[in-house]
């Protein structure tokens, strides 16, 4: 996982001290009745790049309108570089959005899409095309500036529409799902763009998606939405490596899911309430664990061996492979287990001629150490 | 992929039988028309000279035409009428774009609801709404009782038979083809590019001038022409609720073909008329290509 260039103030959100550059507080959206936004409490630094990630209808959309102050809260306040945001409409507000329609004015061209914020704001004309011929050079369109929205592609658009966000040097850039209606390749390198931008202007992003990878690579944090509450917040190592849930585990990438109790009196082993299996987890200090819980692991934490794997702490199960799909730079098998259950397994093809060359049908051990077991209570 | 042959055929059937119909019950009356406006009248069945005779061969003349130009009546009648359709035509615009505007923006059950009310007129004949409008602007007419119960005026006053009439007839009548046609351009309108407008500094009034009101042209332009194309050449509104004065078009034309039974005059009259609408359809035909090309 590549963690971005986001030269932020090094991550402010874990100085105490620091002020948050946006807080959300207790902010709430209903619609008709419907919580489209329930009791979202945030705060977000200077400079972050940061990500608000959840599945569609999770509210994250409506979040991202009430920042920009196209809805009105309906419990809540939002307050951007000490100010209230309570009552202010969108033109003043100290944010400018990147729609995810582009939402590029048809009717003019590209350059006066992009001046049009500074011809509102009253800027003189050669300053006006000044900032208009730099913020084109930023997206690299230089050349079309006299081109109607109707002549260009859709990443040429979607360009457009960044740097119209980005004309009056906004304090927050808001971005819906920048990325979801571009080809793969383009997504690749608009995704470094952005970056880029970011590092470059040090505007404070927030990004909206529903894609987990694009969240990932993308973002210094990233809060996880369902039904309209946060359900976790921490940056992509930690939400990947420690998700608190097994909605969050289960949304970031492929996960295996074990369920259990605890052994008698010893929490870091829990006993696999489908297979009876032993699993050695880290024992989890402080609150008593209930009942049942679950424990994750990533596919990729789990070894494959052919001999029995020894060595304290170590997971053990035993199965034969049932499915391998091989991927070039790694390969994906699933393994069923002697007792029925279905563990997914991806390792790396570190060597050309694989020393592990498994084949369907084949019995196999599968293991993993202690820590890599992630205990899940919810 | 290419269309298999028969079901190409019947595709070009489909839609080329009503054009034809519509072409060949447009062009064979106008040719004809177009025709007896080079004849001389005469008294007899029919009441103008021949096409062809043996004696005389091809004849043709340019006379109605020039009486046109000579005689007053038919300028003024054009452009009374040009007049009349253009003021009409601003007052449904006028009044039909805040109605349009009102039900694009308003909440999609109560949409439909709204329109049908814009149609709903349309359930009875347009002669007997005529009719009624006759009835309420009368000296006795509902219209008058309401002002003088109001104290607003002594006696009754006359709006029937006024131009006055005439607009009030011809904005009635047509504002839903107004509306309409408003209204689909400005409910494709979308949302978003308001939004980016508010976001980027633009307080409501200039989000409008600046963003619905120019990708509205073409709405305005679609339901401008299908209000004054009809009102130009309007004949029962000026009829019934017209004053001598009130000489449209229309009046014009149908006195010369019944009263005076001069055919060959009334047929120049009416070519000139499809000339001056021609204009107008021009100018739509390349607003509609605009709005192609402005939403693809």
């Amino acid at each position: 996982m590549s963690q971005p260039g986001g030269k932020a103030p090094a991550n402010s959100w874990e100085n105490p001290a620091a002020e948050p550059f946006i807080r959300i507080r207790n902010l709430s959206k209903t619609f008709d009745g419907f919580p489209a936004v329930d009791g979202v409490s945030l705060d977000i630094y200077q400079g972050e790049l940061f990500a608000i990630l959840g599945g569609s209808g999770c509210g994250k959309s409506t979040l991202l309108r009430l920042l920009a102050g196209f809805e009105t809260p309906t419990a809540g306040e939002v307050v951007i570089d000490g100010v209230d945001m309570a009552g202010r409409p969108p033109f003043e507000r100290p944010t400018n959005m990147m729609f995810q329609s582009y939402a590029v004015f048809p009717h003019y061209t590209v350059a006066d899409n992009v001046a049009y914020g500074l011809r509102k704001e009253g800027l003189g004309k050669a300053e006006i095309k000044d900032r208009v011929a730099e913020l084109l050079e930023l997206v690299q369109l230089q050349d079309f500036a006299r081109r109607k929205p109707r002549q260009l592609s859709g990443g040429q658009q979607q360009r457009v529409a960044l740097a119209r966000a980005l004309a009056k040097r906004p304090k927050v850039l808001l971005l819906d799902e920048p990325l979801a209606a571009l080809d793969r390749n383009l997504r690749e390198r608009t995704q470094f763009e952005l970056m880029n931008i970011q590092d470059k202007l040090g505007i404070t992003f927030i990004v909206v998606t529903h894609d987990q990878e694009e969240a990932m690579t993308l973002a210094t944090r990233i809060a996880v939405m369902d039904a309209g509450r946060l359900v976790q917040i921490g940056t992509p190592t930690e939400i990947y490596e420690y998700p608190n849930s097994r909605f969050v585990a289960d949304f970031f990438g492929a996960i295996n899911l074990f369920e259990g109790r605890v052994e008698a009196g010893d929490p870091s082993r829990i006993v696999c309430a489908e297979t009876g299996v032993l699993i050695h987890a880290e024992p989890i200090a402080g609150q008593p664990l209930p009942e049942t819980l679950f424990v994750a692991v990533r596919p990729e934490k789990i070894r494959l061996s052919r001999e029995v794997p020894a060595g304290e702490g170590m997971t053990v199960m035993h199965g034969t492979v049932e499915d391998l799909a091989y991927y070039g730079n790694h390969s994906v098998y699933r393994v069923r287990t002697d007792q029925g259950k279905l563990v997914q397994v991806s390792s790396p093809n570190a060597h050309r001629s694989a020393e592990l060359a498994l084949e369907w049908d084949e019995p196999i051990h599968l293991s993993w150490p202690r820590d890599c077991s992630v205990v899940l209570t919810e | 992929m290419t269309t298999a042959r028969p079901e190409r055929l019947w595709r070009r059937t489909v839609a080329g039988v009503p054009y034809l119909w519509l072409l060949v019950f447009f062009l064979a009356p106008f040719a004809i028309v177009l025709r007896i406006s080079f004849a001389d009248p005469l008294i007899g069945q029919p009441p103008f000279t021949p096409f062809y005779d043996e004696a005389q061969g091809i004849q043709l003349t340019a006379d109605n035409y020039r009486f046109l130009t000579e005689d007053d009546l038919y300028w003024v009648s054009y452009l009374k009428s040009v007049r009349i359709a253009a003021v009409a035509t601003l007052l449904c615009l006028l009044i039909g774009y805040p109605m349009a505007y009102g039900i694009a923006r308003a909440r999609a059950v109560w949409r439909n609801v709204l329109l049908l009310l814009v149609i709903l007129p349309f359930w009875t004949s347009f002669l007997l709404r005529v009719y009624a409008w006759m009835g309420m602007l009368s000296g006795q007419g509902v219209v008058n009782k309401t002002l003088l119960a109001l104290g607003l005026v002594d006696q009754p006053v006359q709006i029937l038979y006024t131009d006055l009439a005439v607009y009030l007839g011809i904005v009635y009548t047509y504002l839903p083809f107004m509306i309409l046609p408003l209204y689909a351009t400005l409910e494709r309108l979308d949302g978003d590019l308001l939004d980016a407008a508010a976001d980027l500094g633009g307080r409501p009034r200039q989000a409008f001038l600046d963003i619905t009101l120019p990708l509205s042209v073409p709405g305005v332009v679609a339901g401008s022409m299908l209000v004054f194309i009809p009102a130009l050449g309007e004949f029962v509104i000026p009829s019934l609720l017209g004053g001598l004065d009130t000489l449209m078009i229309g009046r014009t034309l149908y006195d010369e073909f019944f009263v005076n039974r001069d055919w060959p005059l009334a047929s120049a009259v009416a070519t000139v008329l499809v000339l001056i609408l021609v204009l107008p359809i021009v100018v739509f035909q390349r607003f509609s290509q605009l709005d192609r090309e402005v939403t693809r």
